[in-house]
């Protein structure tokens, strides 16, 4: 699963245990062209360029990819591979994978986050894999001496219609790989794919069904020691003094060290116990005592958090980030007026996988292995920290338990790093649940105020002002009095042709608690607010809530995805004792529209009978992986919305582990119907758009079967 | 520290260890079966089931004193080839995405289907609420399991 460090032809050989060639293919950055070369092994090593190589055919035929995005469930392991075996005219059976290293120079941003992965790269990869078809066209025809028209790519081989004749890949990567790459390539309309759109089996699935999947934790090197961390359970505590009489006494407890490790603008403290294995470690961690010192910061409290942003809301205009029209006027001749304050908690990311990373630190070298999303992003991170250039900082990307945003940020592996160098031995370090939950950084709690107006059955005035904590704020020298880009996350583009007059502002919130993306980023909240706030207008304006919407979004795209949603949810025929709600956000260039449908049972409480999703995400890869995603977005959102919370006591989170921060189980699972738009718009993000829209759809349900209007997140489901 | 006697996926094994220890770390770190994971450490989760005498545990909460000379196992056990029924069905219905709480949920989906052969949605809901899934593959879980039910039926009928 993990690759030579530079990923030369040679490399790529030794991998696959060649002694032949291969036909070895990769994108070039110029130093001053805006256009990306493609270009062969052959002649980089000639020209000295530094290949970011993504795809070798060997003489076998074999195909082996890099895969530069981290797996993390959502599906690059596959997506990647299926892009490729399209233009390649290859079955996805013979391509190999392997996971890249950390190498923003060869491979561009590698952090895998935004929903990039496929929307970033795929014009790329279409264009490598046909590049080397046509090369590899291109040496049949001057082996067989015939036209290269009269011949054709098909699964691995190519063929020459008149005569029939074939050659596999194989046997034509060592004439291939001496030619010149084609400056330009014509691609597959849409109506000829094979292989892209259609719902091909993951590659990684037989690995997650027998155990043998690489995750973090599984990760084993020789000589390693386990380590876990007592942290201050304060965000910028400090550790004052520890006596680990008790903890060496446990045996296999090897070392005790106070450590530090960076988390934006400060660092963490705590206490590591080093064993030689996992469990003496916690055991000793269980008997060391540790006293901190919490002096020179405030101890927060959730009611404090959310006191400061509703009379920040009340007592501050905030920063102005988008503003058209006259809002105030506009409100003053609105014929209805409505005002809302919408609230949402913070929250864990909880992965599956709690966080670990294994680092080994050897004459000023540091190799790395773990649940990574951004491993790019560790190099940048740890070079000045461990005073290492980042070409000797190596990062292994193992299988993520789990992603969500969390295992973007480095603290984590840089906590590993300080203590295997500390200790001299290649070290493994877990947080256990506990640490998992409670550490952060979280999701950030945001409180909205909403007002608008409505005249004429349409908007005439909406404003939001946004209270959170701003995650750009965090990091040294920040610019405090800057706008939260996320402001409008989430929120449709066309409104701001169809409103005329609006304003949106936000009211940063500054406090020492560490924040971090969480799956979809602050459109997880902004959708929530705001596709409330949209349902409220409908209702003063009289209006059904999709006839609303579908008379301001006037754009096709939004027209076709409205009308599908009416269609595939039944929202005309609904009955009554049930309760229909829709929304629909958009981000990472993804729009989605949900219906929920809701009834009461016998007993009074509030039942989810169905959900009905609509994803338009562009030009796409994987149905299947796609429907896989919205469904899990959909569930994540539901934890997020009825079930699961973090707070904040005396400057400590409350929640420790699943018993209190309660998860989604498949008892709170519904029925879940996902559609998917074909249109031939450009790529957009599959892993996170789902989750938005899913929350306002389910409060603007229950308010349409009930007339309770839920503001304020997470609610109880059995007790509205 | 004392010594047991651990049989593990048919495998005998003995295993010097601390009497508290959880099973699931002897699996785990001493044994070297890393397909059980680690998601709570109290029970809650799911991810570390493996089967004792062919009930489903969560073997971060049983101690290795409990578990010696018993049948331990664990999803490597189940085969190494995906042929098990439960792993053709979860193929099939391309149940994982991180796949890391999966183990358990095969295990847990496991010891369901050899107890009640044809389980109702509420005896999947029942048998599989102990374990959680971050990823949200619920809907497919439930699929999965009852495919795997049929394709169990179908090798029985044909034996």
């Amino acid at each position: 699963m993990e690759t030579q460090k530079n990923i030369s032809r040679r490399n790529f050989m030794k991998l696959s245990g060649l002694t032949g060639t291969a036909l070895t293919l990769g994108f070039y950055f110029p130093a001053q062209a805006s256009e990306i070369g493609v270009i062969t092994a052959e002649a980089a090593e000639t020209l000295g360029i530094d290949l970011n190589a993504w795809i070798s055919i060997d003489t076998t035929g074999k195909v082996t990819i890099t895969n530069h995005r981290s797996e993390m469930g959502q599906g690059s392991w596959q997506s990647v591979p299926q892009i490729i075996a399209e233009e390649l005219e290859v079955d996805l059976n013979t391509v190999h994978i392997v996971f890249a290293q950390g190498n923003n120079a060869k491979y561009g941003s590698q952090v895998t986050g935004g929903s990039s992965t496929v929307r970033g790269t795929y014009k790329k990869l279409l264009h490598l894999s046909a590049t080397a078809r046509e090369m590899l066209l291109e040496a049949a025809a001057n082996k067989w001496k015939v036209p290269k028209e009269e011949c054709f790519a098909e699964n691995g081989h190519i063929n020459h219609k008149p005569t029939g004749k074939k050659l596999h890949y194989g046997e034509l990567v060592q004439e291939a790989s001496k030619l010149e790459p084609p400056k330009a390539v014509k691609l597959k309309l849409i109506a000829d794919y094979k292989i892209l759109r259609k719902p091909l089996p993951r590659q990684d699935t037989p690995m997650k069904t027998n155990g043998t999947a690489i995750f973090g934790l599984d990760k084993k090197l020789p000589g390693m020691l386990y380590a876990v961390v007592e942290r201050n359970p304060r965000f910028q505590g400090k550790v004052k003094s520890f006596d680990d009489t008790e903890t060496k006494k446990v045996p296999g407890v090897k070392h005790v060290i106070a450590i530090k490790m960076s988390v934006f603008a400060t660092f963490r403290e705590g206490v590591a116990v080093v064993a030689d294995n996992l469990w003496a470690a916690m055991q000793g961690r269980k008997v060391l005592k540790v006293e901190w010192d919490d002096s020179g910061f405030d101890h927060l409290s959730t009611d404090e958090l959310y006191n400061r942003m509703n009379d920040d809301l009340k007592t501050k205009e905030g920063l102005s980030f988008r503003t058209k029209g006259n809002f105030a006027s506009a409100l003053d001749k609105s014929e209805k007026k409505l005002e809302a304050v919408y609230e949402t908690p913070y929250e864990s990311h909880s992965c599956m996988e709690p966080l670990n990373c294994t680092a080994h630190y050897q004459d000023d070298k540091l190799e790395i292995w773990g649940p990574i999303q951004g491993p790019d992003w560790v190099q940048d991170f740890l070079s000045p920290l461990m005073g290492l250039p980042k070409e000797k900082i190596i990062v292994n990307m193992t299988f993520l338990g789990g992603g969500f945003g969390r295992k973007a940020f480095m603290d984590y592996p840089h906590e590993a790093a300080v203590i295997s160098k500390e200790v001299k031995a290649p070290v493994q370090v877990m947080w256990t649940r506990e640490d998992d939950t409670t550490q952060g950084p979280f999701r950030p709690g945001m409180v909205y105020q909403c007002s608008g107006g409505v005249k004429d059955g349409r908007i005439a005035a909406f404003k939001a002002k946004i209270a959170g904590q701003d995650m750009d704020h965090q990091w040294p020298g920040a610019q405090k009095d800057s706008y939260l880009n996320s402001t409008t996350e989430g929120f449709l583009e066309p409104y701001f042709d169809g409103i005329s007059h609006y304003s949106f502002s936000d009211v940063p919130l500054d406090v020492p608690i560490p924040v971090m993306w969480w799956r979809s980023v602050y459109a997880s909240t902004n959708g929530f607010a705001f596709e409330s706030f949209i349902d409220e207008l409908a209702v003063e304006a009289g209006k059904d809530p999709l006839d609303f919407r579908r008379q301001h979004l006037g754009e096709e795209r939004y027209q076709h995805l409205i009308n599908k949603l009416e269609e595939v949810s039944g929202w005309k025929s609904r009955k009554k004792n049930e309760g229909y709600g829709v929304a629909i956000t958009e981000c990472f260039s993804s729009i989605v529209g949900e219906v929920v449908k809701v009834s009461k049972t016998a007993d009074g409480k509030i039942k989810i009978d169905k959900v009905w999703a609509v994803m338009d995400c562009g030009w796409y890869v994987n149905p299947d992986i796609i429907k896989g995603q919205v469904e899990g977005s959909i569930i994540m959102a539901l934890g997020a919305a009825t079930i699961h919370a973090t707070h904040f006591m005396d400057g400590k989170a409350v929640e420790q582990n699943f018993n209190t921060y309660k998860m989604p189980r498949i008892t709170d699972s519904p029925e879940i119907e996902v559609h998917i738009v074909d249109n031939e718009e450009k790529a957009g993000g599959v892993g996170e758009p789902g989750l938005p829209p899913f929350t306002p759809a389910l409060t603007n349900a229950i308010f349409d079967l009930t007339g309770t209007r839920i503001r304020k997140l997470p609610f109880n489901l059995d007790t509205v | 520290m004392a010594s047991y006697k651990l049989k593990i996926n048919k495998v005998d094994h003995t295993v010097e260890a601390d009497p508290k220890i959880p099973l699931l770390w002897v699996i785990r770190d001493m044994i070297g079966l890393t397909g059980t994971k680690y998601g709570c450490g109290i029970a809650q989760c799911g991810a570390c089931t493996v089967h004792l005498d062919g009930t489903p545990i969560r073997s971060c909460s049983v101690p290795i004193s409990v578990a010696a000379n018993k049948n331990i196992t664990t999803i490597e056990g189940l085969s190494e080839d995906n042929s098990h029924p439960i792993q053709q069905a979860w193929i099939a219905e391309q149940v994982p995405q991180c796949g890391y709480c999966q183990s358990g949920q095969i295990m847990a989906a496991t010891a369901l289907l050899k107890k009640n052969p044809n389980p109702t949605d509420k005896d999947i809901d029942s048998a599989m609420q102990g374990h959680i899934c971050r990823c949200g593959t619920y809907p497919r879980i439930r699929k999965a399991i009852k495919t795997a039910s049929h394709l169990m039926a179908q090798k029985s009928s044909t034996k």
